[in-house]
């Protein structure tokens, strides 16, 4: 039968098309290129308030993002938020390195920026960050407004 | 095997030399009506056994047993000395491929030409190099006169021709015997002439056993060797086509004759006639 | 009113029974699927009815999709100055859920009811009565192959979907609309995560491609053999494959973005 060859060439071209549009959703519409297998290893840091910050939120150094957070949890003894966070092993730090919470843009996602200190030694997996800045919650920005506010007069 | 024979053969009271379908007691139901009511007949090997009865009682659904796709309440059917109800699935289709069956409409699979038809069970069922597939197919046509139309589709084909095919389909695993189902009805005089012939030397020829299952009289009696007449899920009477013909019982009488009245009422049970039209 | 409970009664017990017998034949194709590996001819020809064929369709869909979410979104999103998001809302509502739902409604309505017809036919003309007496296993023959036939090409056909869908809003939207080329790209791309949308995405499909193959096929081989059965038969495929995705899609959806 003529019509198998036709077929046969048909169904391939349908399962190429198919299996081309799964890659390029995985290539153009997601983050799979940035999310490679690269090394990566831990640090923490703790805040006081860690306020919107969510797992899989960017860490950055100077706008360039260098990691991600993998885990939030509260550190029982002071009642700190502990942020563990993924660093590509590509990026070192030294080992003064300040972190904040700061929002991007006007739509609110949270995010930690990395301030590098003047240490000459860097940090190691497992390394924990000293000095850090904690996320702006509206409601004190406020309060302290109005307590500024009424202190003048 | 000889001794299971035996065996076999006492404990279904067959004498599987001379019969090879064997039904014992048969009872089957579909919902609540009773199709089959304890009814016992023997297909003798190598003759053309006719299965007759009004339509509805159930003579597709006996084939259906035979073949093993129903399951009897009550009895057994034996083919070949098999129980086909206790096989094993892959038991039952090996006893499938010696059975052919001629289905009412053909059925033969609309996707595939007259020729992919008739060899479909030979590339199932057999290693055969296609060569020798293609061999087989043409003798099998040639043999009910359709060799030419081999390259049709089913839908080009004419009922008549369709079944022929289906005939061919049917014998192309040499099968023991083969069940047609309602082959004369509606044909045209001519198509009935063939299938007749066909039918006839098919199972002359290929030493085969028959088993037609129909209600035209006329042509069934030309060519039975023994007839069973079934009524109301028993046997109402049995024999060869002169037997059957000269029967005593008034019921086997109205059915061969075709009479519009006798034991099957021509009126459907009513209240009497006169207060039915009269009432207010 | 006990004529009402009775149907009812009657209604429930024969949904259940319907839904064993499902059952049993879903078993029986699971079984039979092994061998059809071995004769790819059968599959081959099963690929090409059923999502060669359903191909534009989607296609075409997609692409419109695509253009009105573009469309719509843009309005929307220019009430909070937020245009340059454009990307990233097309994108997410196609992968996550339009592309999966849509695309499988799509194909019950194409290829699951046409599968319904054809072996409902084959049912009334006796064709797999036929091939029982001839010891061909129909469900090995017939079942199997469109069975897997869909299941392979559901997931295909979202993808399709889907980046066409984005294709198409970036048309309107970048081409149109005056969005910037690049924040389209990069915002989806940094919206969009590869484990928690594309591929739930594809898990979706693939068990939409599962539900409607086995509805349609199952439909099909129970009908009562007649044209009005045959006929009833295809409405229900249809009505049922559509009730059975977006139930299934809640579910799905409730437990793979319901953590985040």
């Amino acid at each position: 039968m003529q019509n198998t060859k036709t077929q046969d060439t048909l169904v391939g071209l349908f399962v190429a098309c198919g299996i081309a549009a799964l890659f390029f959703m995985a290539m153009q519409i997601s983050n799979l290129s940035a999310f490679s297998n690269n090394k990566t290893y831990t640090i923490t840091a703790n805040f006081e308030n860690s306020g919107g910050l969510k797992v899989k939120s960017p860490v950055s150094v100077a706008g360039v993002r260098i990691g991600r957070v993998s885990n939030i949890s509260i550190n029982k003894d002071s009642y700190e938020s502990v942020v563990e966070m993924l660093i590509e092993a590509q990026y070192n730090l030294p080992d003064d390195t300040s972190a904040s919470i700061f929002t991007a843009g006007l739509l609110g996602e949270q995010y930690i920026s990395l301030e590098p200190g003047g240490s000459e030694d860097f940090m190691q997996q497992g390394g924990m960050i000293d000095i850090t800045q904690s996320a702006i919650v509206l409601e004190e920005v406020i309060g302290q407004f109005l307590f500024d506010k009424a202190a003048e007069e | 095997m000889t001794y299971k024979k035996i065996i076999d053969a006492m404990e279904n009271g067959v004498n599987s030399d001379t019969e090879i379908v064997s039904i014992q007691n048969l009872s089957f139901s579909r919902g609540d009506r009773k199709i089959f009511n304890g009814i016992s007949l023997n297909i003798p090997r190598g003759k053309i056994t006719a299965i007759m009865g009004p339509s509805g009682t159930g003579k597709t659904t006996l084939l259906k047993l035979i073949g093993g796709q129903l399951y009897p309440d009550q009895g057994s059917v034996t083919v070949d000395n098999h129980n086909v109800h206790q096989l094993k699935r892959a038991d039952l289709y090996t006893l499938r491929k010696r059975m052919g069956m001629l289905f009412q409409s053909g059925a033969l699979l609309t996707d595939l030409t007259v020729f992919d038809n008739v060899a479909l069970p030979l590339k199932e069922h057999t290693a055969l190099s296609n060569s020798m597939i293609r061999s087989l197919v043409l003798l099998k046509l040639q043999a009910v006169g359709l060799r030419g139309a081999r390259d049709l589709m089913p839908n080009e084909l004419s009922g008549g021709m369709a079944r022929r095919v289906a005939l061919a389909r049917a014998i192309a695993l040499d099968p023991m015997m083969i069940m047609y189902d309602e082959p004369f009805t509606g044909q045209d005089p001519i198509s009935l002439g063939i299938l007749v012939k066909l039918i006839k030397e098919l199972n002359n020829a290929l030493g085969l056993t028959s088993i037609i299952v129909s209600h035209d009289v006329e042509e069934t009696l030309t060519i039975a060797d023994y007839i069973y007449v079934l009524s109301d899920g028993k046997v109402a009477g049995q024999g060869t086509p002169e037997q059957i013909s000269n029967s005593d019982s008034e019921w086997v009488q109205q059915f061969i004759k075709g009479n519009s009245d006798g034991p099957v009422h021509f009126h459907y049970p009513a209240t009497d006639y006169h207060k039915d039209l009269f009432e207010i | 009113m006990t004529h009402f409970l009775q149907r009812l009664g009657h209604t429930t017990l024969s949904s259940f029974a319907k839904l064993g017998r499902g059952s049993f034949f879903l078993i029986q194709i699971l079984s039979a699927c092994l061998s059809v590996f071995l004769r790819p001819k059968l599959l081959i020809k099963q690929l090409y009815s059923v999502g060669v064929l359903s191909f534009l369709i989607i296609t075409i869909s997609g692409l419109f999709v695509g253009m009105v979410l573009g469309l719509q979104g843009f309005y929307i999103l220019s009430d909070f100055g937020a245009e340059e998001t454009l990307g990233i809302m097309v994108a997410a509502s196609l992968v996550r859920e339009l592309g999966p739902v849509v695309s499988a409604l799509l194909f019950a309505g194409r290829a699951g009811s046409a599968l319904t017809a054809e072996i409902g036919l084959m049912k009334a003309t006796e064709q797999l009565s036929g091939m029982e007496m001839m010891a061909i296993d129909p469900i090995k023959r017939i079942i199997a192959p469109r069975f897997l036939a869909g299941f392979i090409s559901m997931p295909l056909l979202s993808a399709l979907f889907s980046s066409i869908g984005v294709l198409g809003g970036h048309m309107i939207g970048v081409g149109v609309l005056g969005v910037d080329d690049g924040s389209y790209w990069a915002q989806m791309q940094a919206g969009l995560d590869f484990q928690d949308d594309i591929i739930n995405g594809i898990i979706k499909s693939i068990v939409f491609g599962f539900a409607i193959s086995w509805i349609s096929l199952f439909e099909g081989y129970d009908t009562i053999p007649t044209s009005e059965g045959v006929s009833r038969a295809t409405t229900r495929t249809v009505v049922n494959s559509a009730f059975t995705i977006l139930g299934l899609d809640f579910i799905l959806t409730a437990l793979m973005f319901g953590d985040i």
